[in-house]
């Protein structure tokens, strides 16, 4: 599994570094940062769902393998 | 109480008033009705108005700047005569581009982490608060204005360094502007929110330190300090939006956690449900509903929107469309998947959430270890404000020795 996450759709809702803060850090003005590049630990799949589950702007995509 | 009694509805689509008592009343059951029937109803009151009920018309209006301004916000029957873009109450009432240099220095006070700071004042102010309702010793206790309503007050003043006793003042401010916009006139320019603030700032500007208001005072955007209206505006805006909204929340949470013991007994005994607690009751309770002029003509779910018109961004419709949730009508207190609106959506987004959801999650953790149990002492003497902002505005409760 992999996560995109798009910046410019992103406005600080913060529900994704809530939920998923091992995914998901904040930065100075409360935007998401992506921690994780590339394939998501498996035992990390269910927050990455989470996250993009709850995100209201859609700014988060999980890719299944 | 307004000057005058607003004249009974004569059909939710095609005459709402947001600002009736049977809107307060009934909200959810207006909105759900609507969204079958009508699911964007007009009113020819405050000189034309419209209410988009569905999830996908709320999103749409939310983030089109181009046919949709934040000139005006909160639904009166005149116009707001402050030039865009910058608004009366900067940045909730500016459009791009002022928009995002207005709101961009405030982030850094309302990002999640400089909300951590702030979280032990909202403790001990929950504390402070059941202390003093615990050695009243009453047994029915009216849980907004005892317990709810202080909590919002207390953390926006210190933010701001006003004295905390100057929170019954700024209720009768928010009240005057948020429940009964426009419905009642003020002859003593002394008793304003704008003196107050006048006179705040003045003496502010005298005796800096580093509170939110003083780092407004100093704040300049491309070398150039902040109009003097700007500061106010943006004062305003965090004592009004902060606390009416966030009283609202957690007095309808602690409304249904009156109502379903199941709920309670979840809620004490599996703490891992009480994130997603919260932010169903965010959904389900969704106190703000926002407003836009329209800047150019547009048609939304087929209806012709002109130039001046009002519209209401409804986040409580929003959040019970049965097309973006699903058994959108039931409270189900895990839910997994919540794209709740809430906040809004967009680029106004609330710039106070982070704070908002601090102090409901802290004043709903202190008020169930306090009370673990306890009820509505009487359904019906419970009542809900009108306008822009629901919530219960007195709410009494039978609580257990």
């Amino acid at each position: 599994m992999k996560i995109k996450y798009d910046r410019d759709a992103c406005q600080g809702h913060n529900r994704c570094y809530m939920l998923a803060p091992e995914l998901f850090d904040t930065d100075d003005e409360g935007y998401a940062i992506l921690l994780v590049d590339g394939e998501i630990p498996s035992e990390l799949e269910e927050k990455a769902r989470l996250a993009a589950d709850n995100c209201p702007e859609f700014a988060i995509e999980v890719i299944d393998d | 109480m307004p000057d005058v009694p607003r004249p009974p509805v004569k059909d939710w689509a095609t005459d709402f008033d947001h600002t009736h008592p049977d809107y307060a009343a009934n909200a959810p059951a207006i909105l759900d009705e609507l969204r079958e029937t009508c699911p964007v109803a007009h009113t020819d009151r405050f000189g034309g108005a419209w209410l988009p009920t569905r999830h996908d018309d709320v999103a749409r209006i939310a983030k089109d700047h181009e046919h949709f301004s934040s000139q005006g916000i909160i639904v009166t029957d005149w116009r707001p005569e402050e030039p865009a873009p910058m608004g009366y109450a900067p940045p909730i009432t500016s459009d791009p581009p002022f928009h995002a240099i207005a709101r961009r220095f405030l982030l850094e006070f309302f990002s999640p982490k400089a909300i951590d700071g702030w979280e032990e004042t909202a403790r001990t102010t929950c504390r402070e608060l059941i202390a003093q309702i615990k050695e009243s010793d009453d047994e029915v206790v009216d849980v907004a204005t005892a317990y709810a309503q202080h909590i919002p007050v207390r953390v926006i003043a210190d933010m701001l360094d006003l004295p905390r006793e100057d929170g019954d003042k700024f209720r009768v401010f928010i009240h005057r502007i948020l429940e009964e916009p426009g419905q009642n006139t003020v002859d003593d320019w002394g008793e304003t929110l704008e003196f107050y603030l006048q006179e705040k700032i003045a003496e502010r500007r005298e005796n800096l330190g580093d509170d939110l208001m003083s780092y407004l005072i100093k704040a300049d955007i491309e070398g150039m300090a902040l109009l003097d209206e700007h500061v106010r505006g943006t004062i305003a805006l965090l004592i009004i939006a902060g606390i009416d909204t966030t009283w609202s929340a957690l007095g309808s949470s602690l409304w249904h956690l009156a109502q379903n013991p199941d709920h309670r007994r979840r809620w004490t005994e599996d703490p891992a449900v009480q994130p997603f607690a919260i932010e169903e009751f965010l959904r389900f309770y969704a106190p703000v509903t926002m407003a836009r002029l329209v800047a150019k003509d547009v048609e939304i779910g087929g209806c012709p929107m002109h130039v001046g018109d009002w519209t209401l961004l409804s986040f409580p419709a929003a959040n019970r469309d049965p097309d973006a949730f699903e058994r959108a009508d039931e409270f189900i207190i895990d839910r997994q998947r919540n794209r709740h609106s809430a906040f809004g959506l967009g680029i106004h987004r609330c710039i106070g959430s982070n704070l908002a959801r601090m102090e409901l999650r802290v004043a709903l953790e202190e008020w169930m270890a306090a009370f673990p149990d306890f009820e509505l002492a009487d359904p019906d003497a419970v009542t809900w404000s009108t306008g822009q902002v629901r919530g219960p505005r007195r709410m009494p409760f039978r609580l257990p020795h």
